[in-house]
């Protein structure tokens, strides 16, 4: 069963070290903004967005989650072109939404994540979308199509991050 | 209500923390300059990242460079051997194109065409990217410390990349013509139709606002056209790739860069561009008479009296009409030799020197640039006093002077006859031309006894 449903008591809570905890969202930072430069196709990833959500799930902690989050896109919107807060707003409800889940789900399940992955990608996609051209005025357009690809692309890496930065993860 | 907060705790933080985020971008978004209110944040950020960005291309680029040099040099004798045999080749080469480059450039002085171009670049290294596959922007190793400005132009030798939207003193970020923000003044090469060049969600580029009733083919060639006061006019931006009805009356114009923009390594940034000169701005260089012969249409062959006589009222009636103040300086007559060529005062001159003065409003252009009031009479006198003892004059001149020699005179008599043969050509109508009118320096130079029809 991929989602399984549990008790609070059930759940087990990780925490992580400190440079673990600083050093993979930078880490993902700065592979986002470096690789694609040397390979394209990269840029349809958004590493910054699955660390979030590892995170956010690991901790199962709301208030962490949002503000993991915040953090990591803030510091990803002052890489861009467009004024600061658009990506924090959306990764931030994508921590507080992944925590919650976290929370009451226990997701260890390859194919659970790939589809939570997805799920998120598509939130953080709705309220990036909505930010942009809601309050900055942007003219973006939205192509299903590649957005769908792009959430199954990224959830396909999600599920071998995941597996990786498994590794990291302390029992409280 | 501290139940209610504590009930809902997570919730009120989630609020409050999306509230502070809005309200920041509430902020960037209602003052214009949210680059410089944003500017030691995102100055800290990029300070941040960049380092390790450098210090990878620095190990990636030292990594292949001992690879190419150290390791991989089998067969390098032969290969010496072959690159001298062709260093030869194009050392020859270069000595037959330096001599059309010479003779190019002394053609391009001669005509005074000087278009926009670039007088200078930075060359830079694309060390990064913004990270998101919806803005699409590149990070480049020169900063403001190089020179480098906001809204400058950065392109490659294929074609324009984007322009520098943020400048830091090492770095700068690059918003490439793909980003969906972005906006560029461009134009079809062949049919000269002017649009917006914009890029969409998935990366591509198309051209807008191009009216659906324009032709546009595929495969032209879409160029900068300047209107963006970004872009120099005339750089290649890429080709037309697809075309289909969009919305609102407009094309839906497809447009493939001509940069390759998702792998760019090396970009050079505009620093400075020199913008159109006026010809009357360099006058020490070319000859009045020679600037006037390359504007005018030749001379058709034409009996001598009728065409003196025909042009000389003509060309009277022309400055009559064209200018009343004698004493006003002849600025326009560089862009409009041929109705505004002389003054007031050439209405009263003999039809010789009334016509002649046409190619005087030249020279008085020049001497306008130092405003200098000139009048007609001056610089008709000036060109003619210059001319017999001028060997160098232009094709149409000489040959017109040559068509108009009546027999038993001299050269020097006719030569300001062949000058109102050339101003009559706008007023007066030649009588049966023998060949159809071409440009001066197309003109060939037959001997006076062929063209004389006496």
């Amino acid at each position: 069963m991929p989602i399984t449903y549990t008790s609070g008591e059930q759940i087990e809570v990780y925490r992580f070290s400190i440079p673990v905890t600083v050093g993979v969202p930078l880490l993902a930072l700065f592979l986002q903004a470096f690789v694609p430069r040397r390979v394209p196709f990269f840029s349809i990833f958004d590493l910054p967005l699955l660390v979030t959500i590892f995170f956010a799930m690991a901790r199962r902690n709301p208030i962490s989650g949002l503000f993991t989050g915040a953090a990591i896109g803030l510091v990803q919107d002052m890489l861009g072109a467009y004024p600061i807060g658009i990506y924090g707003i959306a990764k931030t409800v994508v921590g507080y939404l992944a925590s919650s889940l976290g929370a009451k789900l226990d997701v260890e399940n390859a194919g659970a994540r790939l589809l939570v992955t997805l799920g998120f990608y598509l939130v953080h996609a709705a309220v990036y979308f909505t930010v942009a051209r809601g309050m900055v005025s942007l003219t973006l357009d939205w192509s299903w199509i590649r957005g769908i690809v792009a959430g199954l692309a990224n959830g396909f890496l999600g599920v071998g991050l995941y597996f990786l930065l498994d590794k990291f993860k302390q029992r409280t | 209500m501290e139940s209610v907060l504590g009930r809902y705790r997570n919730l009120t933080i989630l609020v409050g923390v999306l509230f502070l985020q809005v309200l920041g971008l509430a902020v960037q978004v209602k003052r214009s300059g949210d680059a410089e209110n944003t500017r030691l944040i995102r100055i800290w950020a990029v300070g941040a990242i960049t380092p390790f960005e450098r210090g990878l291309v620095w190990v990636h680029d030292g990594s292949r460079n001992l690879w190419h040099n150290y390791f991989f040099l089998r067969g390098v004798r032969a290969e010496n051997r072959e690159l001298k045999a062709q260093i030869e080749q194009m050392r020859l080469e270069q000595v037959r194109l330096s001599e059309d480059a010479a003779q190019a450039h002394r053609l391009q002085q001669l005509l005074a065409f000087k278009e926009q171009y670039i007088a200078k670049t930075v060359a830079a290294q694309v060390i990064g990217s913004s990270g998101s596959d919806l803005s699409r922007s590149i990070y480049i190793d020169k900063g403001s410390n190089d020179g480098i400005g906001a809204d400058m132009a950065v392109i490659t030798v294929g074609g324009i990349v984007g322009k520098v939207l943020r400048v830091y003193p090492s770095t700068s970020l690059v918003l490439m013509i793909n980003d969906q923000s972005s906006g560029v003044g461009a134009m079809l090469e062949k049919s000269r139709l002017q649009g917006v060049l914009r890029g969409t969600a998935n990366g591509e580029v198309v051209l807008e606002r191009v009216m659906s009733d324009e032709q546009v083919a595929v495969g032209e060639t879409v160029l900068s056209s300047g209107g963006d006061q970004i872009f120099p006019k005339g750089l290649p931006v890429g080709t037309v790739s697809n075309v289909s009805p969009g919305r609102e009356m407009f094309l839906n114009i497809q447009v493939k860069p001509a940069a390759d923009l998702s792998r760019l390594e090396e970009v050079l940034v505009v620093t400075q561009k020199q913008e159109r000169q006026v010809i009357a701005e360099s006058p020490a260089k070319v000859r009045a008479a020679d600037i006037l012969a390359q504007r005018l249409p030749s001379v058709p062959d034409k009996p001598p009296d009728a065409g003196t006589a025909k042009s000389g009222t003509g060309a009277a009636s022309t400055s009559a009409q064209g200018s009343t103040g004698g004493a006003k300086p002849q600025t326009d007559a560089v862009h409009k030799p041929q109705t505004q060529s002389a003054g007031g005062t050439a209405a009263k001159l003999s039809p010789t020197t009334a016509t002649a003065s046409n190619a005087g409003a030249v020279d008085a252009a020049h001497k306008s640039t130092d405003n200098v009031p000139v009048t007609a009479g001056e610089t008709s006198k000036k060109v003619l006093a210059k001319t017999p003892s001028d060997s160098t004059t232009s094709g149409s001149s000489r040959s017109a002077a040559q068509t108009n020699i009546p027999p038993g005179a001299s050269s020097s008599d006719t030569r300001p006859s062949g000058a109102a043969s050339n101003s009559a050509v706008s007023t007066a109508k030649p009588p049966a031309p023998q060949s159809k009118p071409v440009s001066s320096q197309s003109l060939p130079q037959p001997p006076a006894a062929d063209d004389n029809p006496h």
